[in-house]
């Protein structure tokens, strides 16, 4: 296919995509089963950012940062505080007769806002942290997040931050395409960073530093990049959470939603964006929708299924992250991508590789039992 | 090895989509029937409040099950509950939510903790679902919507209660309060309690602890130390157990003060034995009205799910009766509809009265229910049982 | 008098609270000495002990509920090694420790699943929970037992490493692994060896943290393991007095900001202090400067 043609092919499958979700949210009523399709779109669409955010750092910089959930809590304030319309400020600031900022800024500058904040606060925590090697990182900007989420539940700043209080009223999408379209661009414009001589540079200090350095690549100018950039698009991400919350909480920011985000990454494979797209809306649809099921008893006929009960949702869930992790250890695309020509030679390769599935366990196995001898 | 895990993948797949399919069948036939009316339950079932959702959960399920129909314009309906686990997190329950909107509900019930109810609270709004509140007692509930309603009294009125009952009955000049850090509830009722016990012309000291603490000793060490008359502590049962444990190892001997949370056999239970005086503030006294009191020991203990979810035990938490008032009301009301459709239901909603174990509920003009009485209890630790102290209502 | 009598539960409360962070962080800093690996799933494990110790005492009497409970968490943690990390012995060291963050998570969610959601109060075992009147301040048992039990059982783990045949393997993994491994020393059992250590000192540690704190819930392992870990990196990750030494500070200064009043910032306290230190002295405070050859 030429370069033309890809392109062509692109835009009409995403506008088709994006028309058949307009159509669906017009026929598809709300209390519908169905209606958890646009969850798991709008969730997984701004999961699926946050991933690559992550993935950037964590996957093509090859530096270990477990911050995420900290710079999606700045920005989700940052978007949130800015957004609260005047007249019920009074009411969401109750205990802060109104809170301190009376103004409020478009949508779309406070969605920006939210990026800038969290790329300063980035830039800032970068500075002495980013000199750290692999582990002491990854403990450090776990650690920030941490401080982070202290600072903004202190009561001392509640005029601005509302305390522990939840932060409600901001203005929110109505479509299930703002989320998506958003993401979509921000997700594109990382993809051009990626391929770009950055991109190339973040890849050369992911692979081995020193040599990096000795080509001339500025170790820290390219690592302390690679991070702001990151934390701009959680700080995003964060805002677009808030959105489809509709409420917002620091207490919700906490560890295990990085390590969540650490997983996406990991199933759909370091070092691919697709990869953690796809990874991010299977995750979300798993949790929330498909497997919800397992939470509440069920009979069929008069056999009660065994073990259904609130909390097994989870607990099947981690049994398969914990699977994939362990036998499947470059996740869903390893570092390819998607492209046309992938996908066709994919499908041309489908019969065969049916076929050969039997063959390759048997080599596979022979060569791991060599490996193990 | 790989074979292995890729045989349990394919099990586990397979499994999910028969049971899953099994479940939709189910769900089709009673469906196709016409007479099922979903009720919606959205409660914890884990996380800091689970305890507390438990209970509160199960007054719902055995008002279900002895009033598993609703007669409306002459036509029979089943009812059918639909239970969501909000997780007790603010950033679980909106989704949790939207599987409620989702199954087709006609009303939502709950939730135990203000935090979540506010959560949700937009995206029932957006479904044109109304919403019952059990037990979430901050004001922000039910302020400036529609479509949230609650049958219990506010934090406004409890910290009042509480600054009147710690100074009337103890003379309490200093109090020492404790809020969990970004919870909303317990922040929001020390703060009422903070401003009305100022207004006594007391003295307040304030502390909060972090998330995932369960090492009080410093802050009954700094009770002790501002010399405070009463320790006001209206955080979850699960730091509750751990404070009391605290305070008794310590031999803190001033009492301790709490809100409507702390009315459950969890702190019972770990003040039994102990030296420590807990007073609280709560909806319902056991006794009240002995034929439920009964009713639902007997049905509690006949299921060992229930007993479970109960704490072990058939002490009745105030909560349950609270589920069990929640759910008639909203009897009442898909009756007052006239239809199962919930915009009916939360027209229906204001003009609601119901003669419930806990009192009468009817609704004022912002949802909220009209509760100008607080039952005060105090727990006795040699029995590990509630004592009725008084009725206290604000001055 | 007065002064001692009202600040001597913080001091108390800091060592007794220090000595227990003590003992879980010495897994950590043994599993990294040896696999490069932050062991997340270490603090789970100490939450699933607590949780074992609940549930045990009504199966079986106390005194072999304690024993069991033990030799329990160590089998977990054994086996724990070999499922979970065994197989990723050569992938890149992120696999190994996202598998580590994968066993965290199924930890939690069991727990979740088994115990409903609901705290779980543990057992008081006698002696040991009871009260007693220290200068004028009253605390239990166990607030003084800790730091004693904490100290011999580290000096005991000091002389076998420094002194047996298998501490001397330890040491040589711990140093150089390919070489190690080269010289005939079984890598696997001494991994193992490391793992069934560090349960046994979490399981120790678990009895005497949830005899003090008596809540045991999912998520109870959480905050303590973090913490622990930190006080490791404090003393310098691969170093047991280091880490013995940076569980007591951070167990003591985390008491006294809370009794300073600064009750919001007594965990990001700890954050920030690990911050510092490795701004000002990556390797902690006891730690072997690690040369990176090209």
């Amino acid at each position: 296919m030429t370069k033309q043609k890809k392109w062509l092919l692109s835009c009409i499958v995403i506008a088709v995509f994006l028309a058949l979700v307009y159509f669906l949210e017009g026929i598809i009523p709300s209390y519908s089963n169905w209606s958890m399709l646009f969850t798991v779109l709008e969730k997984g669409s701004i999961y699926a950012l946050v991933a690559v955010s992550m993935n950037l750092v964590n996957g093509f910089t090859g530096l270990f940062s477990l911050g995420q959930a900290g710079f999606m809590l700045i920005g989700a304030y940052a978007y949130a505080v800015f957004t609260i319309p005047v007249a019920q400020r009074a009411a969401v600031y109750q205990y802060f007769d109104g809170g301190l900022i009376q103004f409020t800024i478009p949508v779309f500058f406070a969605i920006l806002l939210a990026g800038i904040v969290a790329a300063i606060f980035a830039f800032l925590i970068g500075l002495p942290v980013l000199r750290l090697k692999s582990d002491y990182l990854a403990i450090a900007t776990l650690g920030f997040a941490e401080i982070i989420r202290a600072i903004f539940q202190w009561n001392a700043l509640g005029p601005i931050t509302n305390g522990s209080n939840l932060l409600r009223k901001f203005a929110t999408y109505q479509s299930a395409l703002f989320p998506i379209i958003a993401c979509g661009i921000c997700i594109a414009i990382i993809c051009l960073l990626i391929n770009s001589s950055y991109g190339r540079a973040f890849k050369a200090i992911r692979e081995d530093e020193i040599a990096a350095e000795a080509m001339g690549i500025n170790l820290f100018k390219h690592k302390q990049l690679s991070f702001v950039i990151s934390s701009f698009f959680a700080g995003i991400g964060g805002a677009l959470l808030a959105m489809f919350q509709t409420t917002i909480q620091a207490s919700a920011f906490k560890a295990a939603m990085t390590y969540e985000f650490l997983l996406i990454v990991v199933i759909g494979g370091m070092g691919s964006i697709t990869g953690s797209i796809i990874a991010s809306f299977l995750f979300i649809a798993c949790r929330e929708w498909w497997l919800r099921f397992l939470d509440s008893e069920l009979y069929i006929g008069d056999f009660q299924v065994p073990l259904l009960r609130a909390g097994f949702r989870n607990v099947v869930f981690s049994v398969v992250i914990m699977i994939i992790v362990l036998f499947y250890r470059k996740g869903i695309m390893g570092t390819r991508e998607f492209s046309w020509n992938g996908l066709l030679r994919w499908f041309k390769n489908l019969p065969g590789n049916i076929r050969s599935i039997p063959g390759r366990l048997k080599r596979k196995n022979k060569k791991e039992a060599q490996i193990n001898e | 090895m790989k074979k292995l895990a890729l045989l349990l993948v394919f099990v586990l797949a397979v499994a999910t989509f028969s049971v899953g399919c099994g479940s939709k069948d189910k769900a089709a036939a009673t469906a196709g029937e016409g007479g099922v009316i979903k009720i919606g339950v959205y409660e914890p079932a884990s996380g800091d409040n689970g305890a507390g959702g438990k209970q509160e959960t199960l007054g719902i399920q055995y008002a279900n099950s002895i009033c598993p129909t609703v007669e409306i314009n002459g036509v029979t309906y089943d009812v059918q509950l639909e239970l969501v686990d909000n997780e007790s997190s603010t950033d679980k329950g909106p989704t949790a939510a939207k599987n409620l909107v989702g199954k087709g509900v006609s009303v939502v019930l709950g939730s135990y903790g203000s935090g979540v109810s506010i959560a949700a609270s937009d995206i029932f709004a957006e479904a044109g679902i109304p919403a019952i509140g059990v037990t979430c007692t901050n004001p922000q509930v039910t302020e400036g919507n529609t479509h949230y309603f609650r049958i219990c009294f506010l934090d406004p009125f409890q910290g009042t209660v509480l600054a009147n009952f710690a100074t009337d009955v103890f003379a309490a000049k200093t109090a020492y309060c404790l809020s969990k850090l970004g919870d909303d509830y317990s922040v929001g009722l020390c703060n009422y309690f903070q401003k009305a016990f100022e207004g006594l012309g007391g003295k307040v000291v304030y502390e909060t602890f972090p998330d995932g603490n369960s090492d009080f000793t410093s802050y009954v060490a700094n009770a002790i130390k501002a010399n405070a008359d009463v320790f006001f502590a209206p955080v979850s049962t699960e730091a509750a157990a751990l404070i009391i444990d605290q305070a008794n190892a310590q031999g803190m001997d001033m009492p301790i003060l709490a809100g409507d949370t702390w009315d459950s056999n969890v702190i019972t239970g770990a003040a039994k034995g102990k030296n420590v005086e807990i007073y609280v503030t709560t909806f319902y006294q056991e006794g009240g009205n002995p034929e439920f009191d009964s009713g639902v020991k007997a049905w509690i203990e006949a299921d060992s799910t229930n007993l479970a979810n109960n704490g072990g035990n058939t002490d009745l938490a105030a909560v349950t009766a609270m589920g069990y008032d929640a759910y008639f009301t909203a009897l009442e009301a898909l009756k007052a509809a006239g239809s199962p459709a919930p915009a009916d239901v939360m027209a229906a909603l204001p003009g609601v009265s119901y003669k419930g174990v806990c009192g009468m509920i009817t609704f004022n003009e912002t949802g909220d229910a009209n509760r100008d009485i607080a039952y005060v209890k105090k727990c006795n630790t040699e029995t590990g049982a509630w004592e009725f102290v008084a009725e206290q209502g604000v001055k | 008098m007065d002064f001692v009598r009202d600040n001597l539960p913080y001091i108390l409360a800091g060592i007794s609270v220090g000595g227990q962070y003590a003992l879980i962080a010495i897994g950590y800093t043994m599993v990294y000495g040896i696999l490069r690996l932050i062991n997340f799933a270490h603090g789970d494990m100490f939450m699933i002990a607590g949780l074992m110790g609940v549930y045990a005492v009504t199966w079986m009497p106390l005194y072999l509920a304690i024993p069991f409970v033990i030799i329990f968490t160590v089998i977990l943690g054994f086996a724990i090694e070999r499922v979970a990390y065994k197989p990723l012995r050569s992938a890149p060291r992120m696999s190994v420790m996202i598998s580590a963050i994968g066993v965290s998570y199924l930890l939690q969610n069991l727990a979740l699943y088994i115990t409903g959601g609901l705290t779980k109060t543990y057992p008081s075992i006698p002696w040991i929970s009871n009260t007693v009147k220290v200068f004028g301040a009253t605390t239990k048992v166990v607030t003084l037992i800790t730091p004693v039990l904490t100290i011999a059982l580290v000096v005991a783990l000091v002389l076998l490493i420094n002194h047996t045949k298998m501490g001397m393997a330890m040491r040589a993994v711990s140093r150089d692994f390919e070489t190690a491994r080269l010289m005939g020393i079984k890598i696997d059992s001494v991994i193992s060896l490391t793992f069934i250590i560090g349960s046994f000192l979490a399981a120790v540690g678990s009895i005497l943290y949830f005899s003090n704190y008596t809540g045991v819930m999912p998520t109870a392992g959480a905050m303590p393991g973090l913490k622990a870990f930190v006080a490791a990196v404090f003393g310098g990750i691969g170093s047991i007095p280091g880490a013995v030494i940076g569980a007591f500070i951070i167990g003591i200064c985390e008491n006294i900001i809370k009794g300073v009043g600064w009750t919001t910032f007594s965990d990001a306290f700890t954050f920030a202090l690990l911050i510092v230190i490795l701004i000002v002295k990556p390797t902690g405070l006891f730690g072997e400067k690690n040369i990176d050859k090209v």
